[in-house]
């Protein structure tokens, strides 16, 4: 094995198709995770387009109830794991290290497979469609509707194997990410001194590897039962179906958080940029957000009203439920504040942090309707819930995502995104999306149910849902918009600069795109929004090499060999262990449903790949003795 | 060597924010997640306790006394991963061989404790097919014996490597003691499951 090992190594090539499969840069991971988001985020749209056109009018037959279930089961997966959370990987990858002032992530290999890894849960989650039928159960997959008995056929199975994979992705860059940030900020960089983005990615990454594991033990229970016969959610046998819901949503909720807490940091970034203003409340906006995190593990049971788990336990969710509201309110009030009284510089990013406010604002007024439990024995199951989630998820993170593309696309192409086109994609997006999404909000209170593959005339709600399809319509076209402003720009788009918007924080010090190696000398920090500081007191009393060693980037953004001790710049190699570690988990999961022979294939190639990366230094020692 | 990265150049030493080795935070990290999810596996076993519609139950057919004695087999080999790490870290290779072998050695026999016990529960009728315990009772019992056997093949490497020139010396002693970090979590997760699942279990169920 280990002359295997040593025979394939090792990749040193930076350039062509193959460096890609092979790179350990964070910015190039980044930009892996972010096209690929963007492919699944088209996927999970197409696949909510021809859920409206079946729900455009009553009785239509466009899919048949079985496709429907599979449509709206793989739309909610597909966008939750594949579409957001990794689009918010990709800000992660790309800015983190740059922000804080580091070369790369503590763990460069880790970090390429957990995009890998990611990549393939996403394969094997949207192959389903080809190999015998997607799954069918819902984004949250109910116990015992995913048991044998009911779901007999594969479509379940790669579900649990898809968000097995994901998940391990998911940890893997969790991992890395609160190492990265704990230990290898610049000196100088406190975590008071961090930009709010890399504190809402440390927080993020904490949710996740104490939410993530509930998940895991969840799906490892449903797949015992699914291929060795146990009896976890087995009601014959004593199995409590109720048992999944707990810990699903233990899951579930805390989740919500991850697709949300990184939008927040993405507005808390552009708001004061686009304001020329400090963030207002720094210290509270952090706490905030760590208090977010905290309080999203308390209040899972809120999903869960209508069960019947007595008065006393949905009282007390229902009270952790609005009490989540006021760490959120106090943000929302923040961000004003911050504008408030600003020079703003009305740029697309700018309008679609405003927009990501009113919008957010809006879903989680809803969901404090659906937190008192009378109230949401109303809205259980209703297109009410339907309303509420995509305003958080389409109106809250996707607005801040664009709002982060439009902000910091010019970093990592070097381009700058057009901005008549990116005007027109905002207010085509925030029509089409309270076109969409607010009559949903009708619907609900008139008692449509969630998941109906269709209805009957004589319910009243054609026109509600004609409308919803329309803004549907639109929405993918504002999505094309985007799309095309993406492709365009970067060939043709205007060049950017290092510091195109007047940057506070260290990625606008950097070149655009930045060198493999980030810094040329690692920068000394001073203080919260370092670079305005730094350009600002230059700009009053300019001092001949005024700063220590952060620069401020007229020049270039560093001042090459300014550190003896890095007059070399040495680092990590590309290495295709990730990949075949990957490779050998996917080929394993493929494995449980079809053969264990290749199950087991699949573990020896991962474990051979686990072997070689622990052999194999970091980085080839062409100059020390290590 | 310790290698650590900072601005895109190797550094012999570490310069890390809290001075803390990137390694080190990660295990922690990593331990803390697996509290959850140890956590949700005997959550899982809690709320089935005594729901089980058929026997075997858990009073009929848990041994304490045998499982007793795993235990403490077990509980001591944390005592010798102690002292494999102190010997590294003075640079004795050879008591660190010694000490880590012996951890192996009594990590190996517990897990050969748990396969006489899995043999003979299923001899008695009960698998993870039988009844809600039989599920859960084998499910967390089982996954526990997965992290041992992974910790008896990470402690084997390292005596292994150990015979490789430089792989670890009294330098890079980090090395054993995140092994270490690793080892003594497994063993307190036994004693939560030992005390619920065993000493408690067969007063309830
Ligand atoms: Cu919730």
């Amino acid at each position: 094995m280990a002359t295997i090992v040593q025979a394939l190594r090792r990749p040193t090539s930076y350039t062509g198709w193959w460096s890609w499969v092979t790179t350990v840069d964070h910015k190039r991971i980044g930009i892996l995770y972010g096209a690929t988001a963007i492919i699944f985020l088209l996927l999970g749209g197409l696949e909510a387009l021809i859920m409206r056109i079946q729900l455009a009018r009553p009785d239509q037959t466009v899919v048949s109830p079985e496709v429907f279930n599979q449509l709206f089961t793989m739309h909610g997966t597909t966008m939750i794991f594949l579409a957001i959370m990794p689009l918010n990987a990709a800000l992660f990858n790309f800015l983190v290290p740059l922000m804080i002032g580091a070369g790369d992530v503590a763990f460069p290999r880790l970090n390429a497979f957990s995009y890998w890894a990611f990549l393939g849960g996403g394969i094997i989650l949207n192959l389903s469609w080809l190999l015998g039928g997607a799954p069918n159960a819902g984004w949250f997959g109910y116990a015992n509707l995913t048991g044998t008995a009911f779901n007999p056929g594969h479509g379940i199975d790669w579900w649990v194997l898809g968000l097995q994979v994901l998940g391990i992705a998911s940890l893997a860059s969790a991992f890395n990410f609160i190492v990265t940030i704990i230990n290898m900020r610049a000196p100088g960089m406190t975590l008071m001194r961090m930009p709010v983005f890399a504190w809402m990615t440390l927080v993020t990454s904490f949710i996740m590897i104490f939410a993530f594991p509930v998940i895991t033990v969840a799906l490892v229970e449903l797949m015992f039962d699914r291929f060795l016969g146990t009896n976890f959610f087995v009601p014959s046998a004593g199995g409590d179906p109720l048992l999944w819901q707990h810990l699903f949503w233990i899951f579930g909720h805390p989740e919500v958080y991850i697709l949300v807490l990184p939008p927040m940091g993405i507005i808390s970034e552009v708001l004061p940029t686009f304001s020329r203003k400090p963030l207002f409340g720094y210290p509270v906006v952090v706490f905030s957000g760590i208090a977010i995190g905290f309080m999203g593990f308390g209040v899972w049971s809120h999903h869960m009203f209508t069960v019947g788990l007595g008065p006393v336990a949905n009282s007390v969710f229902a009270i952790t439920t609005m009490a989540i509201a006021i760490p959120t309110g106090v943000k929302i009030f923040n961000w004003i504040a911050t504008m408030w009284g600003g020079s703003l510089n009305t740029k697309t990013a700018l309008l679609f942090a405003v927009g990501f406010i009113f919008t957010f604002m809006m879903g989680g007024i809803s969901g404090v309707m659906h937190s008192m439990a009378s109230s949401d024995y109303q809205q259980q199951d209703t297109y009410f819930v339907v309303a509420h989630i995509h305003y958080v998820l389409f109106g809250g993170s996707l607005l801040a995502l664009f709002a982060g593309a439009y902000y910091w696309f010019p970093k990592i192409t070097g381009r700058l995104l057009h901005e008549g086109l990116g005007r027109l994609h905002f207010w085509l997006t925030i029509v089409a999306l309270n076109v969409t999404f607010f009559p949903m909000h009708f619907l609900g209170l008139d008692g449509m149910p969630r998941r109906i593959y269709t209805y009957d005339p004589s319910m009243g709600w054609d026109l509600w849902n004609m409308v919803a399809t329309i803004g549907a319509f639109m929405l993918a076209v504002s999505v094309l918009v985007f799309v095309f402003n993406l492709v365009t720009s970067l060939r043709r788009g205007e060049r950017a600069g290092n510091d195109p918007w007047d940057g506070r924080t260290l990625e606008w010090t950097v070149p655009s795109p930045p060198p493999a190696h980030n810094f040329d000398t690692i920068p000394v920090v001073r203080s919260r929004d370092a670079f305005w500081e730094e350009k600002h007191r230059r700009a009053i009393a300019p001092v001949a090499g005024g700063s220590g060693r952060m620069d401020p980037g007229e020049e270039g953004g560093y001042r090459p060999g300014h550190d003896p001790r890095h007059s070399t710049i040495h680092m990590p190699s590309p290495s295709y262990l990730p990949v075949v570690v990957a490779l050998g988990i996917v080929l394993a999961a493929y494995g449980l449903v079809y053969h264990l022979a290749l199950a087991a294939v699949g573990g020896a190639i991962a474990v051979a790949g686990l072997y070689g990366w622990y052999m194999e230094p970091a980085s080839e020692p062409e100059d020390t003795g290590q | 060597m310790q290698q650590t990265w900072v601005g895109g150049h190797q550094v012999p030493h570490p310069e890390t924010a809290t001075g803390l080795d990137h390694r080190k935070v990660l295990m922690w990290v990593f331990l803390g997640s697996e509290c959850m999810f140890f956590g949700s596996l005997i959550a899982t076993y809690l709320v089935y306790a005594g729901r089980s519609v058929v026997g075997p139950f858990p009073k009929e057919i848990l041994d304490i006394p045998v499982t007793s004695v795993s235990t403490f087999v077990l509980l001591t080999s944390s005592l010798m991963m102690v002292l494999a790490l102190a010997a590294i870290s003075r640079g004795d290779v050879r008591g660190f061989r010694v000490w880590l072998l012996a951890t192996a050695l009594m990590g190996a026999t517990f897990l050969g404790f748990q396969v006489f016990e899995f043999n003979h529960f299923v001899h008695q009728g009960l698998t993870p097919r039988t009844n809600l315990f039989g599920t859960t009772f084998f499910t967390l019992t089982g996954f526990h014996g997965a992290h041992v056997t992974v910790g008896v093949v990470w402690l084997l490497s390292l005596v292994g490597l150990s015979f490789r020139k430089g792989h670890v010396t009294q330098e890079n002693s980090l090395k054993v003691e995140l092994a270490g970090l690793y080892w003594h979590f497994v063993d307190i997760v036994w004693i939560v499951i030992f005390t619920l699942v065993y000493l408690i279990g067969v007063t309830t169920g």
